[in-house]
């Protein structure tokens, strides 16, 4: 069996996964929960999932967490 | 793919179901208002969009390289956009977040959006003929197994030839063998992101099938946090 993490990273396919719009919608409450350290993956683990699957929202997600923190 | 139905905002999400902040409940309250009380708040909180959106696009500047005027439209386009969503959406902001927090976000959808569309009009997609011999480096394969990892590549592409249709051939080759920014082929195929990827999701699944059906891979992703 092939250990190649990249390839396995592009497959990604997690069913706990609910997609871009679901994820925005939530992307401020879960950011919020990672700035104060609360573990949000394991209240979120779907936003979880999709930020690792999601170059895009991942973008937006670090976006937004430059504009909260002024960073 | 999953639902969120059970990662709703409320209940003990967020902010453990605590009362909406003074600060958010003040743009709440003026966002919701009438006259001149709306006009000031709309008017301020543009200010703050427009100056998130500026600095957000320059956050980015390294991959989309634009400036000038062009920074300038983008800007203002993504701030006037965003809030035209966020005063249309204020009556179902719960103070589960910060006002800003959740109106920031607005922000950032709106400024991938406008790079988008920006990218698709002055470059449109372009897809390297090239991409698939290119894919072991792109993600990483280990150098010493290159011959390995074409042999992989050249399985992989046998199955999106073989298992997809049409449009998640398409979707698949345009994201991740040629890394094109999902919203500039959203752009281009008059669709939007969240599509694009239930798209891509079902593709990978019925990649990953078939490359585990072969021995290629494991059925199933190892879960990384």
């Amino acid at each position: 069996m092939n250990e190649w993490q990249g390839l396995d990273d592009l497959l990604r396919s997690d069913p706990l996964d609910p997609g871009c719009d679901a994820a925005l919608d939530l992307m401020d409450v879960y950011l919020e929960l990672f700035l104060a350290d609360a573990a949000p993956e394991r209240r979120y683990p779907g936003v979880a999932a999709h930020l690792r699957g999601c170059p895009a929202c991942e973008e937006d997600f670090r976006g937004l967490l430059a504009a909260v923190t002024g960073a | 793919m999953g639902s969120a139905e059970n990662e709703g905002r409320a209940g003990d999400g967020g902010r453990g179901g605590r009362s909406m902040d003074a600060e958010s409940a003040r743009w709440v309250r003026a966002l919701s208002a009438d006259g001149e009380a709306y006009e000031e708040a709309t008017g301020r909180l543009h200010a703050l969009l427009l100056r998130i959106a500026y600095a957000e696009l320059n956050r980015r500047g390294s991959r989309h390289g634009i400036t000038g005027p062009e920074l300038d439209d983008l800007a203002h386009q993504a701030a006037a956009d965003a809030l035209l969503s966020i005063t249309r959406k204020i009556g179902d902001f719960r103070g589960d977040s910060r006002f800003t927090t959740w109106a920031y976000k607005f922000v950032m959808h709106e400024v991938s959006s406008k790079l988008g569309r920006h990218f698709w009009r002055t470059a449109g997609v372009q897809l390297d003929p090239e991409a698939w011999e290119r894919l072991p480096d792109r993600l990483g394969a280990d150098p010493v197994r290159q011959s390995e990892a074409r042999e992989l590549v050249a399985a992989l592409r046998e199955a999106v030839d073989e298992e997809l249709t049409e449009r998640q051939r398409r979707v698949f080759t345009a994201l991740a063998v040629n890394g094109v920014d999902a919203d500039t082929l959203a752009a281009e195929l008059g669709t939007n992101r969240n599509a694009l990827y239930k798209t891509m999701f079902d593709a990978r699944r019925k990649l990953r099938a078939r490359l585990a059906a072969n021995g290629h891979l494991p059925l199933t992703t190892a879960r990384r946090s």
